[in-house]
């Protein structure tokens, strides 16, 4: 499987503040990267690094071979990124939003047509087409956001808390269509989800306090916990003073 | 489609899905006409020009310009949706020249539909109409100017009533640099070439010539100078503040 995304001991500081520190880790083509960490963990810096949002402080990104700082714009052409909060323009409707994401990323011919149907119809929004986005609910706010990351069909999707805010089912239908990307995908996704970790994806990353914690798959996670539990897992590498005794005697 | 006009269409739509078009239009209109008619006294004067209608255009922009550009950037880093157009195959550069554009071409909308003036002085009387064209188009100069500072000053903040107020206060001084209440500020310690310099930044001075119909050279190179300038600034603004 050939390397993807490459993050080479990435540093962001914003001021005095140490947001990431020296984090690196690879994304193959195929695989489904569970992002996980507490809130201000630096997750979503990591990834508007990734994306060519953020330029780190040091270290270095590589997306299908192109340096983000070096070649920005064949970077941002390969990436589909799902900012967290999926930030739209609420006046436009999601018709004319996709259509703008279609001309900004120059789908052209009968293919951009059919691509915007394809995406309405994957993703579900075709009932609130002609809808303003500000007048949407929160879960379909977020769709059309997924819908605008994979228009293109990149061979890279960052997708900053693709769940979050969505009722049981439709958290439901974003894991299975993640899992039916995946195949021809490099995908990162962060979430707050544990589950969603061993439902969707190949292989999971703790960060916390901007530091990497663990690399490896979602089994290997599990097996963290002498419980076999995800949360127990998650618990041990996050919070240094709880180890497995005292969390379980203190029950 | 170049990503440079994908935004431009986006924006300059944008202007027409909200109410904030038509509400500048009527009010651009409105005062316009005001300030030819009442305090222009377009008809006591007598004479089959437009004159009275352009003189008042720095004034009116002073206020309503800013009330575009306010929006621009600050609008798009409160949202968020910043974070959207920037990880989008687009550099800053086309992103500013788009927005900007798109602005312009709103005021020249504005501007256009003024045309009953135009209609009212050809039906009273026989005015060159060459110099009309001259002041329009210098109008519309002008006008980018104006939006160009507005624009720049609204990507240094998330807020559109600072936005709007900081813009005013700098066209403000953009509009008076040759006259004692700006110049005075400097009088005292700086050099006069140095003055003589910020003189010659008056929007009024250079406009003074286009308004009587003659398109100089020098006041377009100024326009146009002045634009790049606060443009330019306005790409390394929002590169340095995009994601604070």
């Amino acid at each position: 499987m050939p390397v993807t995304i490459k993050v080479k001991s990435l540093n962001k500081s914003f001021g005095p503040i140490n947001a990431v520190r020296g984090v690196s880790f690879e994304v193959n083509h195929g695989e489904v990267l569970g992002f996980l960490g507490p809130n201000g963990a630096g997750k979503s810096t990591t990834m508007k690094m990734i994306t060519g949002f953020l330029e780190p402080t040091s270290g270095t990104v590589e997306v299908n071979g192109f340096d983000v700082l070096d070649n920005p714009i064949e970077v941002k052409r390969s990436v589909g990124y799902l900012p967290e909060g999926a930030p739209a323009y609420g006046e436009m409707t999601v018709k004319s939003f996709l259509n703008f994401i279609a001309d900004v990323r120059q789908l052209t011919g009968s293919h951009r047509q059919k691509r915007i149907d394809e995406v309405v119809d994957i993703i579900n929004i075709k009932h609130v087409i002609d809808q303003s986005i500000e007048t949407l609910s929160k879960g379909f706010k977020r769709r059309v956001g997924i819908a605008q990351a994979i228009l293109h069909d990149p061979s890279v999707l960052i997708l900053d808390e693709p769940t979050d805010g969505l009722d049981p089912n439709q958290k439901h239908e974003v894991r299975n269509l993640i899992t039916e990307m995946s195949e021809d995908k490099a995908i990162v996704i962060s979430t707050h989800i544990l589950e969603e970790v061993d439902a969707v994806c190949s292989r999971a990353i703790i960060i916390s306090s901007g530091v990497l914690m663990f690399d490896g798959t979602p089994t290997e996670l599990i097996a963290k916990s002498d419980r076999s539990d995800i949360d127990h897992a998650f618990r041990i590498i996050t919070t240094p003073t709880v180890n497995g005794k005292r969390e379980t005697s203190a029950q | 489609m170049s990503p440079l006009y994908s935004i431009y269409k986006r924006e300059f739509t944008s202007y027409f899905v909200t109410p904030v078009a038509y509400v500048f239009i009527v009010i651009f209109l409105f005062l316009t006409g005001v300030f030819a008619f009442y305090i222009g006294a377009f008809f006591e004067t007598n004479q089959a020009d437009l004159e009275p209608f352009f003189r008042f255009h720095p004034w009116l922009y002073l206020f309503l310009i800013p009330a575009i550009s306010m929006r621009l950037w600050s609008d798009e880093r409160k949202s968020g949706t910043i974070e959207l157009l920037m990880t989008l195959p687009v550099s800053i550069t086309d992103a500013v020249i788009g927005k900007y554009m798109a602005a312009w071409s709103f005021t020249a909308v504005a501007l256009a539909l003024t045309f009953p003036m135009w209609i009212t002085v050809n039906y009273l009387g026989n005015p060159d109409n060459t110099v009309i064209l001259a002041s329009y188009i210098g109008s519309l100069i002008m006008a980018g100017g104006f939006l160009a500072i507005g624009s720049c000053i609204s990507a240094f903040t998330k807020s559109q009533v600072i936005a709007f107020v900081i813009s005013v206060v700098i066209c403000f001084m953009f509009i008076l640099s040759g006259f004692p209440m700006v110049l005075d500020i400097f009088q005292s310690w700086a050099p006069q070439a140095v003055l003589d310099a910020i003189a010659s930044f008056s929007f009024l001075t250079h406009f003074t010539s286009i308004k009587k119909g003659v398109i100089d050279i020098r006041d377009v190179i100024y326009f146009s100078a002045l634009i790049i300038f606060w443009l330019y600034v306005n790409v390394v603004v929002i590169e340095a503040k995009k994601a604070s």
